[in-house]
């Protein structure tokens, strides 16, 4: 398992590499990566990249607490989860989730739970930039109910 | 104790982090309210959706805090 924040740019096939290296993941049938990158655009146009603030310390247990809850509810057999901060250009890497599970449902709901769980718990602020001026990004309502679909899921267990 | 700011909290207050002394009884939302008494602008940084945080993890106004704490105050996060 790994969380790691980064101003460096990373290399999906050596994170797939790293994730598929480790041995209970060998005997995983499934594997699902995600990968976020920078949108040229925003509700109001053209945007000029972004810059990402984070909670050193804070930001990567929260990262790491996501991936041990993914890993226990859906019986993931590794997880890695890689944010870059800093200022990103459009079309830049932002984020790269991983999954291992011995079946593809897991797999595939393990990245999912961990991506909408991110947008709403660990500590990574968004700013856009266009032209000289940079704003910052309100969090969407859209987010918050795809994490609160996991959390009534909870409920229902 | 110590208190850290980020994004547009940090922006607007134009602090990173602070010291301060808290009494025996503080809570975090104890401390939010002595720090929007400081001004216009803390006032404005603070009183809107704010998320806090006690020794990096997340948690609600209630809890309760000293001198030894490190209490972190945030907007929504948008990461991702």
């Amino acid at each position: 398992m790994f969380a790691r924040v980064s101003e460096a740019d990373f290399s999906q096939q050596a994170l797939y590499d790293e994730l598929c290296a480790h041995s209970l993941a060998s005997q995983s049938g499934a594997v699902v990566t995600f990968t976020g990158r920078v949108r040229d655009y925003n509700a109001e146009g053209a945007i000029d990249g972004i810059e990402l603030e984070y909670y050193p310390g804070m930001t990567e247990s929260a990262l790491q607490q996501l991936l041990e809850q993914a890993t226990a509810r859906f019986e993931l057999t590794n997880a890695g989860i890689v944010h870059r901060v800093g200022r990103l250009p459009n079309q830049a890497q932002i984020v790269w989730v991983g999954t291992c599970a011995a079946h593809r449902q897991d797999a595939f709901n393990g990245a999912s739970y961990i991506m909408d769980m991110l947008k709403q718990s660990v500590p990574i602020w968004k700013k856009e930039w266009a032209g000289d001026t940079a704003n910052w990004v309100a969090a969407k309502g859209t987010d918050s109910e795809a994490a609160m679909r996991w959390l009534t899921e909870d409920k229902d267990d | 104790m110590k208190v850290k700011f980020f994004a547009q909290i940090r922006e607007i207050t134009g602090t990173e982090s602070l010291e301060m002394v808290v009494p025996a009884d503080a809570t975090i939302e104890g401390v939010r309210q002595a720090l929007m008494a400081k001004g216009s602008t803390w006032h404005e940084a603070l009183s809107a959706n704010v998320l806090c945080a006690c020794n990096q993890t997340l948690c609600d106004g209630t809890r309760a805090v000293s001198d030894q704490d490190e209490v972190a105050f945030f907007p929504p996060v948008t990461g991702g």
